[in-house]
């Protein structure tokens, strides 16, 4: 095994266990530290991966601004006194561990059937520049497309955050239960 | 360095976690969280892909995954906090009304 094997089975532990126990914190803000480390050792991995630039925007927009999103909703909320979850039963988690077992099953019998067993990854690196132009040079339209869907994503985001001014004037901010 | 079949294993293990998350939690915040595993999980996947076999097809697409993930968790926040101030409570479960 050669030393770049290791770094990726490490890479690879650390961000199954990460990811695993973000999933499972029953308190939000931990869940939500946990996932940030999780998208650094993506990052890490990104970079291992031949991905340099993908890395970089992975820790600015994953594990930057996605995050500090949803840390600022959390706070902004107050959603940690109000209604802590309830401990979820193995009724609700036992199709879904039955239908990931099974699928995992599958797709590691497809890995091992198919004919790239063997074959290992050589490392190679793709710069920012070669990457940029690539984009840019097969990849206009989708880029131009992505920019749009950003501008959606903020107006709609706009439209529903507002607060409602015709009729019944909410100015308290507490919300009203129904 | 390793088989593409490992990286590929990786990414699938990661997507199930993310799928368990947002099917077995009720919190929404937990429910955009597992999505957001999800769509980090098929980046895995398509850079390792290309890395396999040398295109850079597959860094754009995670490219395009990143946009599309960044505007999902915009308007899914938005909506939380639409429904929360309708309904005041963060549980899945409880969002049985239709009534707008």
């Amino acid at each position: 095994m050669t030393f770049y094997g290791i770094i990726f089975y490490l890479l690879a532990g650390l961000l199954l266990i990460s990811t695993a126990l973000a999933v499972s914190r029953r308190r939000l803000v931990h869940a939500i530290v946990y996932l940030i480390i999780s998208f650094f050792t993506t990052a890490l991995l990104f970079y291992l991966l031949g991905a340099p630039f993908l890395a970089a925007l992975e820790v600015i927009i994953y594990a930057g601004a996605i995050m500090v999103m949803f840390l600022f909703i959390i706070v902004t909320l107050q959603l940690e006194k109000k209604e802590p979850e309830r401990e979820s039963s193995l009724r609700v988690w036992l199709p879904a561990v039955v239908l990931a077992g099974i699928s995992l099953a599958l797709t590691a019998v497809l890995m091992w059937a198919g004919s790239d067993h063997g074959h290992l990854l050589k490392p190679a690196m793709a710069s920012p520049r070669e990457f940029g132009g690539y984009l840019f040079r097969e990849f206009w339209l989708p880029v131009e497309i992505a920019s749009f869907l950003l501008f959606v994503a903020l107006a709609g985001a706009l439209y529903l955050g507002r607060e409602r001014t015709n009729g019944q004037k909410t100015t308290d901010s507490k919300p009203e239960a129904s | 360095m390793v088989p593409y079949g490992h990286v590929l294993i990786l990414s699938t293990i990661l997507f199930f976690m993310g799928a368990g998350c947002a099917l077995a939690r009720r919190n929404l915040i937990m429910i955009l969280v597992g999505v957001e595993i999800m769509l980090n999980a098929a980046g895995i996947g398509f850079v390792g892909a290309s890395l396999r076999w040398g295109e850079l097809a597959g860094q754009g697409f995670v490219l395009f995954i990143m946009a599309v993930a960044a505007s999902e968790v915009a308007v899914g926040l938005a909506l939380i906090i639409f429904v929360r101030r309708h309904t005041g409570s963060m549980n899945a479960d409880k969002y049985r009304l239709l009534k707008g």
